[in-house]
Parts: structure tokens; C-alpha cells; sequence
């Protein structure tokens, strides 16, 4: 079921238990040193314990680094794992040179605890693997490094139309404001990036300029807002065929600094402003648009839904006011002529 | 125009509001005929529907005048002309959404713009439904003198003028409703049928299971001259819930066996002769506890057979407590649901009209101004002289 994965979220998924297993590590390498150097195959050495409790620490910052900072903290694992590595190669090392300059004495315990070292080394080249595995899908994920803000918002829907012209629609940027409500425009610009503007707090305006950061045709789209934006964001929408001939899974991920951050985003909400209801709103008049050529409205909703409209919605009746706000650009316009 | 609106619990009024207008560019404005009350208006009427607000119009059972069309819905139908009589189904569905493609148009995934209320209600939501609250689109009823129609070039359904608006008004809802209740039964020879509810929407599920070849038909209900309706138009056995014991006397007319398949065409307000039964659900459903007063369900599922369906198209907003899981699903039971997807049920249906097969006309009882319509409201809900169906004529 490759298809039905956000890949953004399982390699967070990912980095989030490798933060755990940091956690299952360092507390009783800090707690109980000597057990595990004896798991380790290190017990003979006087300076393993508080090597072990360094390492544990570490450990212990791996955890939180992996746990709630970006994805790409994992990397701090990969430069621990080359340390521990190190050291154990290192104890690999002495353990042979004592078997074999040490006949006589001892030499059982050293053959087991070289024994030991051989399978730590073996296990800590494994979950090596596994943290490169990671660390390289944060690289890859679109826009891992330009993250712009505290907040991520996620959305996906269903639409009953081929991936090549659910991408195709997205591609051409200037379509994004028939369906995102907060747009009033797109611009391609002839250098490749393009020129956005928004409807922001207080009917104030709000503009900035945009690049696309990387695209596979009918697959995956990233885009990013240039320095000098107010409102840095930046965005990747996923494409897939959806299964048993449903048409195309698009999934969105959003990424933006709002003016205030986590507490901004709570002030918005007293306003009726939910950001990841208005994605999902956004996606669910894309594919309206997608599949029946226009957003479609009712009485209450004359202009498709808003998040804050939701609160404020009158009676279910036709009114004589005409949508005086924006009219999103239709596939077929020509609407609303007179009788 | 003149439309009727709600005003609160019990309250209806004839106002005159705005006419309709185009809104999208494959919308329909149709100049309605006949309309008639629905059972289901009873729970908006009564304020048990969530998210139903004072000033909506009430309607989803409609017909009537195309009067004006959107470009789009010329351009994707041309058949479909200004003048063209046309009836027009309850739900709302786009023909390009994966349900409408698969015939459950009652699911449509674009007609409701405010999918999001019913998500929260519903984990997803159904199509969106004229005249049926704000989380199910929101859009204005049927119950006026003209009505927005939106993707006309998918939902309204060309009539021949020889027949009456009473012989096709039925096609909008009641009848596909019952049809699809017996449908989903999937009734095979020998099978015993039992109904709750002798409304119209019962009416018809008791002949649709008839036609589809039920050994018998029991209907249940309290109401005298409902029972005999059904026992006469339908060959329905009639059992008044108020006289017996509706599960004893399921019992011995099956010889212990119960009813293979059972329907409930009653939905949240059922009554129930327990009157301590009643009062709990009626007193938790008032305090907004539960959202439904289930009673006709439970009977329905307690008393099917081992193995049998027991299917629901009787109205339900939200909650239900005290839900008998344990006798569905020690027993093999079936369960199947879902507001009608009227547009497949259509065409059938309207040649078993045209060739005579299916009279749907006997279930009117009143023909009503519809500047009388708090009266049609107020006897269809206290089922005052003999009222079954009111057809409301703008």
C-alpha cells in the first residue's frame, strides 16, 4: 500500500522511533554503566563506565533532538554511530591483542567478551544502517532544509481524475486561486518564479514571491516563498494513483511562519481562522473543481466555504445580495446570468 | 416568492423571501408544481435534525417548470430545455465523483459544501440534500414557488405530460425510499418481510417487497386506517403495535422463526406502547442526550430471524443508545442503510409507473394551498383526520 503513505510522515515516523530508541539506550547506559559493559564485552576496562555514561548522555540528546526537533536531527545519530563505531573498533582491537599475547590466563573471559564486542559492533552497524536509511530520507524529503515556520499543516483527498491532469491543474499555479480562498492571484513570472497574492487579516493584502523547488510530473510539486516574503511558507502536494481505479490520492503538506507562530495560529481560531480546516476546505473545493468544473455553492455559502462563513451562516434562503468578494476563476464562467 | 420556512420547534411559516438565483453555471431554476411534506420534514419540524435553522425552507420532495438554465447544464445536456416538466431527486449529486459513477448518488462527494459540519457529526459526510440542514449543504427546500436546482444536467428527470404530478411526485423520494428498502433486503422465495412504519415510505416498501416476491408481508404500526391502507394497496399483513405484542406476534406468524428480512421505515421519533420505554428515550432525546428515540429499530432487529437483514431507510441524525449489538452480532445479522440513491432507482421506476404496474397515488390524503402548509404540518404530524401524505401546490 506504498500509495496510501504520506512520505513525509512515515519518515517522521521513522526519525520519532529512532528518538525513542535513543531513549531506550541512554538511560541505562547513564543508569547502570556496568551492566552494560559487560554486555558489551568492555567490562575489563577501567575507563568503559564512563565512557558508556558520556555515550548515554548522548544518547539522551539524540532522544530529544529526534523527538521534537526537525526530521533532520536524525543525522546527529549517524555522527554518533561513526563514534561508537570508533570506539568499539577500537575495543575490537585490544580484546585480540590481549587473546593473543595473553595465552595461559584469562584467555576464556577474553574470548568471550571479544565475542561480545564482535556482536555490539554487528548491532551497532545495523541500526547504523537504519539511521543513514532515515538521515537520507530527510534529505529528500522537498523541503526538509527551507522549513520556514512552526507550523505544519497536513490534508489529502480523493479525486476521480488521472494523475497526470490532477498534476497538470496544480502545475499551472495561476488555477490555485479557484479553489484556495484565501488567494486572489498567481502569477508566473518569466524567470521561473511567481508572483502570489493573498487576502490577509483585515482585508489587508498580502504578497510575496514563490520558486518552485522541485517537481516529478504527475507525482510530487514543492514550491517555497523567496526571502522577503511576510509570510514565509512553503508547500509539497503528493500525487498518486489511488487504488482500484479511484483516480488520483493528492496529499499537501504545508509549512508557514504565521505572525506569532503557535500563539497566532490560537488567536486565528478564536476567529473562526482553523488552518487545517481551511486546507482540508481548499482540497475539497479542488477536487470539486477537478471533477464538476466549479466550486459549488449554496444559498448560505454563496462563495464556496470559509472557515470563519461556517460560524456566521444565515438562514437557507436565496438572498438578494450578489457575492460581493472575489469570484473564483471558474473553469466555464459565464455564471450567475440573469433569467 | 412565497416559501415555507421555519420558525422553530413546531413552527412553520408561508413567507415570502427572495427569488432564487443561479449560483453556478450548472444550476437549474425550476418553478415548482407540487411539493409534498415529507415523514422526514416531521424531524426538522420537530428540531431533532442538528445544525436545521430557524429561516431554512423546508422541501426535498419537488417538481415542476424549468425556467431557467445555467450554460454549463445546456452545454452538458441539451436535452434538458427551459419548459421541460421535470422531477427532481432529493439528493444532490455531481455524476463525476467516484459514488455517483458507482450509483450511490446519495454519497456524491461534491455537493455538499459543508461537508466539514458533517464530518464532525458523521466521520464523513452524505451527499447534500435540499432542504435538510445546514450540515447536509444547506441548500433551500423544494417547499416554495421556485427552487435552484444545482448540476440539473445530472438530477432532474424529464415527465411525459399524460401523466398527473401525482402519479410521478412520489419518484422524488417515498417511493425509491421504500423500493431501495426492499431492494437492499434481497429477498428470496419464502422469505417473510416485516415493516415498521405505515407511512408512505412503509406504503411503498411493503409493495416493493410484495413485487420482489416476499412469501408475506407484515406491516407494523398504531395507526387503524394506516394498516388498512397498506393491507389493502399492498396485500400486507397488518399488526397495530398498540393491540399486541409486536415481537410475540412476529414470533407465532413465523412459527418461532421471526421475519428473514425486516425494514424500519419509522426512523428517530418512533412511539413505542412501553410507555416507560418511551419516556426514557423521548426524555433523553428532549434533553439532547441522544439524538434519536429508537424504538422501531430495536424491535426490528430483536425480533429477525437468525442470519436475516435487518434494513434501515427510516430517518437518524446522530447517537442511539441502548443499541441491541449483542443480538446482531451473535445471530449473523445483516445490517443495510443509506438515504435513497434515487437516480438509480429512477428509470425503473418510472416505466412501472408509465405501464400501469405501480399506482402510487394512493397514499395522498390531502391536497393543500401552499399557503396552507403549517396546517398540512400540523395534521400530518398528530396524524389528524386521516392524514398519510400532503401534497402542497404553490
Amino acid at each position: 500500500m506504498k500509495s496510501t503513505q504520506n512520505p513525509e510522515r512515515a519518515t517522521g515516523r521513522l526519525v520519532r522511533g529512532l528518538g525513542v530508541a535513543s531513549l531506550g539506550l541512554g538511560v541505562p547506559m547513564l543508569l547502570r554503566p556496568g551492566s552494560v559493559a559487560r554486555l558489551a564485552g568492555v567490562d575489563d576496562s577501567a575507563s568503559a563506565p564512563g565512557v558508556i555514561r558520556a555515550v548515554g548522555a548522548r544518547e539522551l540528546v539524540h532522544a530529544a533532538a529526534c523527538l521534537v526537533g526537525p526530521q533532520r536531527s536524525v543525522w546527529t545519530r549517524v555522527a554518533g554511530d561513526a563514534l561508537d563505531l570508533a570506539l568499539l573498533g577500537h575495543a575490537m582491537k585490544t580484546r585480540r591483542a590481549e587473546r593473543t599475547g595473553l595465552r595461559g590466563w584469562g584467555k576464556r573471559g577474553q574470548g568471550e567478551r571479544l565475542t561480545r564486542v564482535n556482536l555490539a559492533t554487528a548491532a551497532v552497524a545495523g541500526i547504523a544502517a537504519v539511521d543513514l536509511y532515515a538521515a537520507v530520507r530527510t534529505a529528500r524529503a522537498q523541503h526538509g532544509k527551507g522549513r520556514p515556520g512552526p507550523l505544519s499543516l497536513e490534508a489529502s483527498t480523493t479525486v476521480n481524475r488521472p494523475p497526470d491532469e490532477v498534476f497538470a491543474f496544480w502545475r499551472d499555479l495561476g488555477n490555485l486561486p479557484s479553489f484556495m480562498l484565501h488567494l486572489e492571484s498567481v502569477t508566473t513570472q518569466g524567470d521561473g518564479t511567481s508572483h502570489w497574492v493573498a487576502k490577509g487579516p483585515a482585508g489587508k493584502k498580502v504578497s510575496w514571491d514563490a520558486e518552485i523547488t522541485s517537481q516529478e510530473t504527475g507525482r510530487r510539486l514543492a514550491w517555497r516563498s523567496l526571502k522577503g516574503a511576510t509570510v514565509a511558507n512553503s508547500g509539497t502536494v503528493h500525487f498518486a494513483p489511488a487504488p482500484g481505479d479511484r483516480g488520483t490520492e493528492v496529499r499537501v503538506v504545508l509549512h508557514y511562519d504565521v505572525p506569532g507562530g503557535r500563539v497566532g495560529r490560537a488567536v486565528a481560531r478564536l476567529f473562526g481562522e482553523e488552518p487545517e480546516q481551511q486546507v482540508r476546505d481548499d482540497l475539497r473545493r479542488f477536487k470539486q473543481v477537478m471533477e464538476t468544473g466549479s466550486v459549488v455553492r449554496t444559498e448560505i455559502l454563496p462563495h464556496g466555504t470559509e472557515a470563519k462563513r461556517q460560524f456566521l451562516q444565515g438562514p437557507a434562503q436565496p438572498n438578494d445580495k450578489q457575492p460581493n468578494d472575489k469570484q473564483p476563476n471558474e473553469h466555464a464562467s459565464n455564471e450567475g446570468s440573469s433569467r | 416568492m412565497k416559501a415555507v420556512v421555519w420558525q422553530g420547534p413546531s413552527k412553520v411559516d408561508v413567507q415570502e423571501v427572495p427569488d432564487p438565483k443561479l449560483l453556478n453555471p450548472r444550476d437549474a431554476i425550476i418553478k415548482v408544481s407540487s411539493t409534498a411534506i415529507c415523514g422526514s420534514d416531521l424531524h426538522l419540524y420537530d428540531g431533532y435534525i442538528p445544525t436545521f435553522m430557524p429561516g431554512d425552507i423546508f422541501g426535498h420532495e419537488f417538481m415542476g417548470e424549468v425556467v431557467e438554465l445555467g450554460p454549463e447544464a445546456r452545454e452538458r445536456r441539451p436535452d434538458l430545455q427551459v419548459g421541460d416538466r421535470v422531477i427532481v431527486p432529493f439528493p444532490i449529486a455531481c455524476g463525476a465523483c467516484t459514488p455517483c459513477q458507482r450509483g450511490l448518488t446519495s454519497l456524491c462527494e461534491n455537493s455538499n459544501p459543508n461537508a466539514g459540519e458533517a464530518e464532525k457529526v458523521m466521520g464523513h459526510s452524505p451527499s447534500g440534500i435540499f432542504g435538510y440542514s445546514h450540515m447536509l449543504g444547506g441548500y433551500p427546500g423544494g417547499q416554495a414557488e421556485y427552487a435552484r436546482v444545482p448540476f440539473a444536467d445530472v438530477g432532474p428527470f424529464k415527465v411525459d405530460e399524460d401523466l398527473s404530478d401525482d402519479q410521478v411526485l412520489f419518484l422524488t423520494d417515498v417511493l425509491p425510499t421504500g423500493w431501495m428498502a426492499a431492494d437492499m433486503c434481497d429477498i428470496q422465495s419464502g422469505d417473510v418481510v416485516a415493516v415498521w412504519g405505515a407511512g408512505p415510505v412503509g406504503q411503498f416498501a411493503c409493495l416493493a417487497a410484495q413485487i420482489m416476491g416476499a412469501a408475506k408481508v407484515i406491516v407494523i404500526d398504531r395507526v387503524p386506517e394506516r394498516l388498512a391502507m397498506a393491507a389493502e394497496h399492498t396485500g400486507a399483513h397488518p399488526l397495530n403495535y398498540e393491540n399486541t405484542s409486536v415481537l410475540k406476534e412476529l414470533r407465532e406468524l413465523t412459527a418461532g422463526r421471526g421475519p428473514d428480512r425486516v425494514i424500519d421505515a419509522v426512523g428517530m421519533e418512533a412511539h413505542t406502547d412501553v410507555t416507560a420505554i418511551h419516556a426514557y428515550d423521548k426524555t433523553k432525546q428532549v434533553a439532547k442526550l441522544s439524538t434519536e428515540r429508537p424504538h422501531a429499530l430495536r424491535e426490528a432487529i430483536l425480533s429477525v430471524a437468525n442470519g436475516g437483514t435487518v434494513s434501515i431507510v427510516g430517518v437518524y441524525g446522530g447517537l442511539v443508545d441502548k443499541f441491541p449489538i449483542g443480538s446482531l452480532m451473535n445471530r449473523s445479522v445483516t445490517v443495510r442503510t443509506g438515504q435513497a440513491h434515487v437516480h438509480r432507482y429512477l428509470p425503473d421506476l418510472y416505466r412501472r409507473i408509465r405501464s400501469g404496474e405501480i399506482d402510487p397515488t394512493f397514499i395522498i390524503s390531502h391536497h393543500l394551498p401552499l399557503a396552507d402548509a403549517a396546517h398540512g404540518f400540523d395534521i400530518f404530524k398528530h396524524k389528524e383526520q386521516e392524514c398519510t401524505k400532503v401534497v402542497l401546490k404553490p
